[in-house]
C-alpha cells in the first residue's frame, strides 16, 4: 500500500500493540469472574465443606470416626478391590491398545467402541447386568449355587463391576500414543533380531511408559471411587462387602455426619493426589503422553 | 550375497502394489529402487527384508529361499525415511541392540559390544556422542545412527527406505556421498529405495525404475538416460516432450505428412516421438525434421528455453538453446532432432520396445 505521510489516516479503531484475537480489558475480566465463580463455587467449595465438616467437632473426633472396624474393613476392601481390577486392567488395557495401534484387523473399530463402552453406560446398569448374569435368579446363579461359588453380594462381584467400569482408562490413554508412535520402531526391532516378546518389553513398553501410568493413575482413582456399580452388587453387608464410598453412604443415612465426612476426606484426598500427580506427569512428560486429548 | 527376485507379485485389497517383478541383484551392488509413490518400490524393499509378506514368487539370497525365514533371521539391515531409531535409549545402546538381542550362544561379551558401537560410531563420523538420546541429535546424525545400528548386525544385505527423503537439501547431498563411500569401505549389498531421480542416478551402480508395480527397465545409470526402454521411463528420467505421430510400414508421418526419419522400428498405427529438449536445434525453416512455431522464449541461467507449437494439433516441444541464439516469439523454424525415440502409443498394440 503506497504510503503518503501528509494524508491524514482514519482514526485507528484499535489501541496499538492490541492482537485482533483479544477482547476489551472489561470483557475479560468478566469472563474471568464467571469462570472462577464457577469454579469456586461448584468446586472448590464442596472440597472445603467435605474437610470443614470432617473437622467440624475437632481433630480427636475426626480421628475417633476412624476406630470404627467397619471403617478399616471398607479401607482393606477398596484397596483389595483396586489391587486386583487395576493390574488386570493395566494388562487388558495394553493388550488391547496393542491389538488396536500396532495391526490392522476386522472388527478393529467394533473392538474400540467396545472398549468404550464402560463410558457410555450408566454404572448402576452394568451393575444390573452383574445381579442378571451371576445373581441367585441370575442366568448362571443356579449353576454356581450348586458348586458353591458366589459372586453377587461378595467380593468377586465388587471386583468385576470394578474391572468393567475401570476398563477403558489405560486402553484410552494407550491407543492414541501408540497411533501416532506408529510401528517402525518396533520394524526395526524385528529387522535387528528381536523376536515379538523381545520387542514388546525393549522398545513398545517403555515408548508408552509415561502415559501408561497415567492411565494407571486415573484408573486408579476411579476404581477406588466408583460408588453406583459396586453399590448394585455389594448388597451393603457391613464390615464384609462395603467399599469406602459406600460405607460413606452407610455411615451418612445413620446420620454419623463426621464420621461419614471423615471417610469421605480419604476419597477427597485420594483425588487430590491424583490430581497433583496428574499435572505432574502432564507437565513433565507431556510430549510421551497421547496429544491432543486429555482427561 | 547375491540377490535373486523372481516374479514376485503383491497385491493390498485389489490394488496390485507389485505386478511380478524379477530382479537380480549382484554382491556388493549399490542398486536404486526408483519409481513415483505408489510405484511399488518400497513394498519390493519391505518384501526383501521380510516386513511384508508377497503373495507369490521367491525371494533368495544367495540359494537360500529368503521366504522360508522371518525378518528376524534374515539378517537384513534396514534404514527408515523417518530413522526409527529407539527414542528412549541412547545412541550406543540403539548400535548395541542388535547384538544384544542374540541368543547367549552367538551374542558377543559387552567389551566386544562395546568395541564394536565405538568402531561404527567412528565409521558414520559420531564419536562422542554415545550417550546422547534421538532426539538430542539433528535428523542427518540420526540417520548415520540408523545406519550405524543397521550395520552393526553385520547384515548379508543393506535396506534403505528413502533415506534421505526426511532431511534437508544440503545435508541430502552430503550424506548422499558419504554413503556412497561409507558402500565402497564396507562392500554390502545396498538396495535404497528413492523417488528422486537425481539421487538415483548419483548414488547406484544400476537403478531399477518401477511403475504401477512394474519394472520397467533396469540398468546403468547412463543406460537409463540414454536408452530408455519404455514410454514411461523417458518421460521419467530427465526432461523430454513428445509428439503424436502415425506409423506405417516403418515410415512415421505428422498430420498426414511423412517425417524425414529415416526407417522407424515401430508396428503400424498411433505412435509417440519422444525428444529429449538438449536433443533438438533450430534449423531454418522447411528443412530439418518439422516445421514449428517458437511459442515462448526463457532465459534460464546456463541456457535459453523455448517451447514450440507443432503440427495441427500445436503439440508443444520443449527445446534448449545456447543463450547466445536469437529467436523471436512467434517464429517459424525448422526442428533436427539429433536424438529421439519411438514408442507405439499408450493402448495401441504392440507396446514393445521401439526406435
Amino acid at each position: 500500500m503506497p504510503a503518503d505521510p501528509r494524508q491524514t489516516l482514519p482514526a485507528h479503531p484499535v489501541a496499538a500493540g492490541a492482537s485482533p484475537t483479544t477482547e476489551p480489558i472489561a470483557v475479560r475480566l468478566a469472563l474471568i469472574t464467571v469462570a472462577l465463580a464457577f469454579l469456586a463455587l461448584f468446586l472448590v467449595l464442596p472440597l472445603i465443606a467435605v474437610f470443614a465438616e470432617a473437622f467440624r467437632n475437632g481433630v480427636d473426633a475426626y480421628f475417633a470416626s476412624f476406630d470404627d472396624p467397619d471403617t478399616w474393613s471398607a479401607v482393606w476392601l477398596t484397596l483389595g478391590v483396586a489391587a486386583i481390577a487395576v493390574p488386570l486392567n493395566v494388562v487388558f488395557g495394553l493388550a488391547a491398545s496393542w491389538a488396536v495401534a500396532k495391526h490392522e484387523f476386522r472388527g478393529k473399530s467394533l473392538l474400540v467402541t467396545l472398549i468404550d463402552l464402560p463410558f457410555s453406560v450408566s454404572p448402576v446398569v452394568s451393575g444390573m447386568c452383574y445381579v442378571l448374569l451371576f445373581g441367585a435368579q441370575g442366568y448362571f446363579g443356579h449353576y454356581l449355587q450348586s458348586v458353591g461359588v458366589q459372586i453377587i453380594f461378595a467380593v468377586p462381584g465388587l471386583v468385576l463391576a470394578t474391572i468393567f467400569v475401570t476398563f477403558p482408562f489405560v486402553a484410552r490413554e494407550l491407543i492414541p500414543l501408540m497411533q501416532e508412535q506408529g510401528v517402525s520402531e518396533e520394524e526395526a526391532a524385528l529387522s535387528l533380531g528381536a523376536g515379538g516378546w523381545r520387542t514388546f518389553w525393549s522398545v513398545t513398553l517403555p515408548n508408552v511408559r509415561w502415559a501408561l501410568l497415567y492411565g494407571v493413575l486415573l484408573c486408579n482413582a476411579r476404581a477406588m471411587g466408583e460408588f453406583g456399580a459396586v453399590s448394585v452388587v455389594s448388597g451393603h453387608l457391613r464390615g464384609q462387602t462395603n467399599t469406602v464410598p459406600l460405607q460413606v453412604e452407610i455411615l451418612y443415612n445413620d446420620y454419623n455426619f463426621v464420621a461419614a465426612f471423615a471417610v469421605a476426606s480419604l476419597l477427597a484426598g485420594l483425588g487430590l493426589v491424583t490430581l497433583v500427580v496428574k499435572s505432574a506427569l502432564e507437565w513433565r512428560y507431556a510430549d510421551q503422553l497421547a496429544s491432543g486429548r486429555r482427561h | 550375497m547375491d540377490l535373486k527376485i523372481r516374479d514376485v507379485r503383491k497385491e493390498y485389497g485389489s490394488f496390485p502394489a507389485l505386478n511380478g517383478v524379477s530382479l537380480d541383484i549382484r554382491s556388493g551392488e549399490l542398486v536404486a529402487l526408483l519409481g513415483p509413490s505408489g510405484s511399488g518400490k518400497t513394498t519390493l524393499l519391505r518384501a526383501i527384508a521380510g516386513l511384508e509378506i508377497p503373495d507369490s514368487g521367491r525371494i533368495l539370497f544367495g540359494d537360500e529361499d529368503a521366504l522360508a525365514k522371518p525378518v528376524q533371521e534374515r539378517n537384513v539391515g534396514f534404514v527408515f525415511q523417518h530413522y526409527a531409531l529407539f527414542r528412549h535409549m541412547k545412541v550406543f545402546d540403539n548400535i548395541a541392540f542388535g547384538l544384544r538381542v542374540r541368543g547367549r550362544a552367538r551374542r558377543p561379551a559387552e567389551a566386544d559390544i562395546r568395541r564394536k558401537v565405538l568402531e561404527l560410531l567412528e565409521l558414520v563420523q559420531l564419536q562422542g556422542l554415545e550417550n546422547r538420546y534421538p532426539a538430542q541429535l539433528s535428523g542427518g546424525q540420526r540417520q548415520r545412527v540408523a545406519l550405524a545400528r543397521a550395520l552393526a548386525i553385520e547384515p548379508q544385505v543393506l535396506l534403505l527406505d528413502e533415506p534421505f527423503g526426511a532431511l534437508d537439501a544440503q545435508v541430502r547431498k552430503e550424506l548422499r556421498r558419504w554413503l556412497r563411500e561409507i558402500h565402497n569401505e564396507t562392500g554390502h549389498t545396498t538396495v535404497f529405495v528413492t523417488h528422486d531421480q537425481e539421487e538415483a542416478l548419483e548414488l547406484a551402480d544400476r537403478v531399477a525404475i518401477l511403475h504401477k508395480g512394474d519394472l520397467q527397465q533396469v540398468g546403468t545409470p547412463d543406460a537409463i538416460y540414454d536408452q530408455p526402454a519404455t514410454p514411461f521411463v523417458y518421460a521419467f528420467i530427465g526432461d523430454s516432450s513428445s509428439l503424436p505421430i502415425e506409423v506405417r510400414g516403418g515410415q512415421a508421418a505428422l498430420d498426414g505428412k511423412a517425417l524425414p526419419l529415416g526407417r522407424v522400428d515401430a508396428p503400424d498405427g498411433p505412435a509417440r516421438l519422444h525428444v529429449r529438449p538438449q536433443d533438438v536445434t533450430f534449423v531454418a525453416p522447411g528443412e530439418g525434421v518439422a516445421l514449428g512455431r517458437v511459442a515462448t522464449l526463457r532465459r534460464l541461467g546456463a541456457f535459453r528455453r523455448a517451447d514450440v507449437d507443432v503440427g495441427v494439433r500445436r503439440s508443444r516441444i520443449e527445446v534448449r538453446l545456447p543463450p547466445e541464439a536469437v529467436f523471436a516469439e512467434g517464429e517459424e523454424v525448422g526442428l533436427a532432432f539429433e536424438r529421439f525415440a519411438v514408442f507405439p502409443a499408450e493402448g495401441a498394440p504392440g507396446a514393445a520396445r521401439a526406435a
